[in-house]
């Protein structure tokens, strides 16, 4: 099941060209960039391991390519994301976060109901790999 | 961390769209002023004094560069020249300066595509503990993406004495950054002429990858008093008759003693000849004009030790 979560999950899996674009639109927004991978997309799954520190004072796509290509090889079927970082608040605000690799085949979500008290249902989803 | 990044003046004048067809003529000319290459050449005359030989290399290698991109807009070559250069010479010559320069030229020639100057040391590049110059070295070469990574006394990367000097992991990693990446980064190595040739001799992989050497020759007296005038000139200063006259004998003077660095000696001397001005003008009490403050006179100068044959411990040292 394709897993949709962050910006342009619906859109088809962005191309490297495309990907260096956004990650150039973010630098010149002065954001940070942070690359993120997991092989848990589950919903509740929001920390996801951290590929290095976030980058900071870059001011070329290409240095963030490096880090994305250095990821895709040591972990080639894990999704990984990049989350853009916006500190014009005072503290780091995620302004952009999109996925730029995904497992060739993608886990599913299994739902379990269980039925307790009166007629209340509780669902627990798992991810079945 | 000495680390600065330098970020390029204005942006070139945008290039009309690409037309699909390759031309079948390029003026070379009209192409030097559009693409503000000449602006910067003319910049790099008027601001930088002396350095014949390093403005001829430049030129040379803008004309190389603007007929490379004539070519490659008519379907001639394909491929990106190598770009990494090596600057010899000795301190205060104006490595850094022309970096710069240089950083600025390559991208107004869209050779890198955001023609900042990122300016590291040894420090900057090799870390304390195993597993720690990789990342660092990494961070800096991220940084430097897109403009000119300008190294500054790349030899002492290298130490053979210490056969488990992290420095090596440094340059392995730089070699390779080289190689690969030759679209999205530019490397200037600067340094001593001597020491920067033993440093290619015991790593050939860079003197390989290196096309451009430049060396920098030391100021002459005259182009150092030059110096003087235009550094005095960006503060609203300006020396005397006096002055002038021991501003000469100075620069001959000094450039015998011990640790004579070029432009950087001369505008430590005239920050020091300030600070006599100011003392001088403080102690004389009463009422100072425009004229008062801004000249320098030739006792600010005559007061220097270099007169009295440098520094006093240098002075017991040679006795």
């Amino acid at each position: 099941m394709r897993v949709t979560q962050g910006t342009f999950s619906f859109l088809p899996d962005l191309t490297d060209e495309q990907i260096s674009a956004q990650v150039e639109y973010c630098l010149n927004n002065n954001w940070a960039i942070g690359v993120e991978y997991t092989d848990d997309p589950h919903p509740r799954n929001y920390l996801w391991e951290m590929w290095g520190n976030p980058m900071f004072d870059l001011r070329d796509a290409a240095g963030v390519m490096m880090e994305v290509r250095a990821c895709r090889k040591a972990f080639p079927n894990f999704y990984i994301r990049l989350n853009a970082f916006d500190s014009t608040r005072g503290f780091e605000t995620v302004r952009l976060s999109f996925i730029v690799n995904r497992p060739k085949v993608e886990p599913t979500f299994k739902y379990t109901r269980a039925e307790v008290a009166g007629r209340t249902v509780n669902v627990t989803m798992t991810t079945e790999y | 961390m000495s680390t600065t990044i330098v970020a390029r003046g204005e942006a070139p004048p945008q290039a009309p769209p690409a037309p699909d067809v390759p031309p079948t003529s390029i003026d070379l000319a009209e192409d030097f002023r559009e693409s503000g290459v000449a602006q910067v050449l003319e910049e790099l005359d008027r601001e930088l004094v002396g350095l014949k030989p390093v403005k001829q290399r430049i030129r040379e290698t803008a004309a190389l560069l603007l007929v490379d991109r004539a070519r490659k807009k008519m379907g001639l070559s394909q491929t990106t020249p190598t770009l990494h250069m090596s600057f010899t010479g000795n301190p205060g010559t104006g490595k850094t300066t022309v970096a710069l320069r240089m950083a600025d030229l390559l991208f107004r020639l869209g050779y890198v595509r955001k023609g900042h100057l990122v300016s590291v040391t040894r420090d900057d590049l090799v870390g304390q503990y195993i597993g720690h110059t990789a990342p660092k070295t990494k961070d800096v070469l991220k940084k430097a993406m897109g403009g000119v990574l300008f190294i500054d006394e790349a030899y002492y990367l290298y130490r053979p004495d210490n056969e488990r000097d992290y420095g090596q992991e440094a340059i392995e990693i730089l070699l390779q950054v080289m190689e690969n990446q030759r679209d999205d980064l530019v490397v200037i190595l600067a340094g001593y002429a001597d020491r920067m040739d033993k440093f290619y001799q015991s790593n050939p992989g860079f003197r390989s990858r290196i096309a451009h050497h430049i060396d920098f020759p030391d100021y002459e007296d005259s182009e150092l008093l030059a110096i003087s005038d235009t550094m005095l000139t960006g503060q609203n200063y300006h020396l005397d008759a006096g002055a002038r006259a021991a501003m000469t004998q100075y620069i001959a003077l000094r450039r015998k003693q011990p640790h004579f660095a070029n432009a950087r000696s001369i505008r430590n001397a005239l920050d020091r000849a300030r600070l006599r001005q100011a003392n001088r003008l403080f102690e004389r009490k009463g009422k100072v004009g425009v004229e008062d403050l801004s000249t320098i006179t030739a006792a600010d100068i005559l007061a220097s030790r270099v007169f009295s044959g440098g520094l006093d411990s240098e002075r017991k040292e040679q006795s």
